[in-house]
């Protein structure tokens, strides 16, 4: 896996290497163990593309997945609500757990399962409806139709993702006539509506702007107190920003998952440190 | 001369050409219409458009063919839309993409191009004959549902392929269902491409005379019909029917009845349009 660091000069970098690649937030034991993958490998077609990955993520924390284009952290991100079901190509074995249990048993309804993972996307994808129709899909979509439950769910949802204050008096409005930040934090209001357990997060701030990227981050920030939040990102400050934990992936492997800190300071891996740096071929 | 010029010359008489060609059709129609608007539309009064057919020309009126057009309409709408509806969706999110679906679908699509005195001869065989349905109203909806479905699916897939796939994974992303991301959010963003489709196909239904006039429509139908069994006849048939009567007085009762197909198929495709132009505007993605 991967080749280690060349200059283990002093016995703290050699003490590091015998600890295995999978590890766990020692500062942190008394989070369980929210999302787990066991020798995950997927395929599209005759593509490997993740290959044999284990990893455990605890509850209540951010996660960064890092690593070059096309190294699979979005195809890795979607094995968690099982978006990928939907490519023709696409199958995998091992075993993907949330809360202890596979969810590509089959026993398990996708429907369910996205219920409990939500998901955020790289363009922000609001329906072209009202705000408020937005944030109520997921409620109507399981049939719950009570008004007054409806009303406090979107100003709950508006809330937590930190657009209320924006668009209390517009709800009726359509939502593409929001800024691309604004349609991003709808989306995550839209997410949160349904209260998932799990948020996972593609790239969710590369179409923004500046200042609204760091509102998501902030927002990321408040939301990790009771979500479970797992993020792609190619901005190396974001993932620092934002994640307790960073996962670096080369070609379908995981290399590297350590706290976020140890990773940007003292990486493990050279392939980690050639990237991170920005030195990749 | 030399050659710059010539090219220059050709360049200008083939813009002449072009716009002479252009104009030839919207010409002849323009002169078609008056014609017939200054032949016709006198006729056109209360008592024409209440009163059964008669031997007479003055007394003959265009009732029967008229609510015949409306039945058919009507019928016609109620078979094709929804079972084009499903047969797009069905193509466009659930058959598999192999080699029987490509075949269906090119199918579908040469359909559109099949004369329509064809489907008449097979709305003979199989409502009229098979299905025992007669020269009934219901057997002439059924037959140009077959004409005009081919039109409806195709119109509604492409309405149904604008949708951005964005869209759809948001859906999935939520938990919704196949059918339930169908229902929310694919048809509601097409409903817009979709109507304009449906109206044009049925503005065409209203307008063929050939298949109906094969499955046994009268021309003469002393009567108002009552339910989707009864004989009928279509404006179409009604304005043929006059057309060819020796008599002077039945050629002004032809264009008045060719005013009223017009302004019906003139309507139609001005809601379509409408429609086409509003959903352009209102949906962006
Ligand atoms: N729908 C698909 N069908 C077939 N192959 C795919 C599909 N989606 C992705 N792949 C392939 O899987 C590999 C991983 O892609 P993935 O999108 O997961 O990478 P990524 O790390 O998210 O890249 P990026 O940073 O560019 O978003 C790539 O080689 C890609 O070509
Ligand atoms: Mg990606």
């Amino acid at each position: 896996m991967g080749t280690s660091k060349g200059k283990s000069t002093n016995s703290e970098n050699i003490e590091k290497q015998k600890e295995s690649t999978i590890s766990f937030d020692f500062t942190d034991r008394t989070k369980g163990i929210k999302l787990e993958s066991k020798n995950a490998n997927v395929f599209y077609g005759d593509n490997h593309v993740i290959k044999d990955v284990n990893l455990q993520i605890r509850e209540k924390t951010v996660t960064a997945f890092i690593g070059p284009s096309g190294c699979g952290k979005s195809t890795f991100l979607r094995m968690f609500n099982r978006m990928n079901d939907y490519i023709e190509s696409f199958h995998m074995d091992g075993e993907i757990l949330i809360d202890e249990k596979d969810i590509y048993d089959g026993e398990v309804r996708v429907e369910d399962l996205r219920k409990n993972v939500g998901m955020v996307f790289q363009k922000p994808n609001p329906f072209p409806k009202s705000i408020y129709e937005n944030v109520i899909y997921g409620l109507k979509i399981q049939g719950i139709k009570d008004k007054k439950i409806l009303d406090q769910t979107v100003e709950e949802s508006l809330i937590s993702a930190a657009l209320w204050d924006e668009v209390k008096d517009q709800l009726n409005k359509s939502a593409l006539a929001l800024s691309g930040g604004q349609q991003q934090r709808l989306c995550i209001a839209r997410a949160l509506a349904v209260k998932p357990t799990v948020i996972l997060m593609d790239e969710p701030a590369s179409a923004l702007d500046p200042i609204a990227t760091s509102k998501i981050e902030e927002l990321i920030h408040v939301l990790k107190k009771e979500y479970t939040i797992v993020i792609v990102t190619h901005n190396m400050q974001q993932a620092g920003r934002v994640s307790d934990k960073t996962a670096f992936f080369h070609i379908g492997e995981l290399i590297e998952f350590e706290n976020t800190k140890d990773v940007f300071i003292n990486p493990r891996h050279e392939l980690t440190e050639r990237y991170i740096t920005g030195r990749f071929g | 001369m030399n050659n710059a010029d010539k090219n220059q010359l050709k360049d200008g008489l083939f813009k002449y050409f072009g716009i002479f060609a252009s104009l030839i059709g919207l010409i002849l129609l323009s002169i078609f219409i008056a014609s017939i608007i200054s032949d016709g539309l006198r006729r056109i009064d209360w008592q024409f458009l209440t009163s059964l057919p008669s031997r007479k020309s003055e007394k003959a009126g265009i009732l029967t063919a008229w609510t015949g057009s409306l039945w058919i309409f009507a019928l016609t709408a109620l078979i094709s839309i929804p079972l084009s509806i499903a047969a797009a969706i069905y193509l466009e999110e659930y058959s598999k993409k192999n080699r029987f679906s490509k075949l269906l679908e090119i199918n579908i699509t040469n359909l559109a191009g099949v004369p329509s005195v064809i489907y008449g001869i097979l709305g003979l065989e199989i409502f009229v004959r098979t299905w025992k349905l007669g020269g009934s109203l219901l057997a002439g909806a059924f037959t140009l549902s077959l004409l005009i479905m081919p039109i409806i699916i195709v119109a509604t897939r492409e309405a149904i392929t604008a949708v951005p796939s964005s869209i759809k994974e948001a859906s999935f992303g939520m938990g919704a269902t196949k059918w339930q991301t169908i229902w929310y959010q694919i048809l509601p963003s097409s409903a817009g491409g979709i109507a304009t489709g449906v109206i044009l196909a049925l503005s065409r239904a209203v307008g063929e005379a050939a298949p109906v006039i094969v499955i046994g429509a009268l021309a003469y139908v002393p009567f108002v019909a009552q339910s989707p069994m009864d004989e009928f006849t279509v404006l179409p048939i009604q304005i043929f029917n006059w057309v060819s009567r020796p008599d002077p007085g039945f050629i002004t009762n032809a264009a008045a009845g060719i005013i009223i197909l017009l302004a019906i198929t003139f309507l139609l495709n001005g809601i379509a349009v409408y429609l086409r132009y509003r959903w352009q505007r209102h949906v962006k993605w």
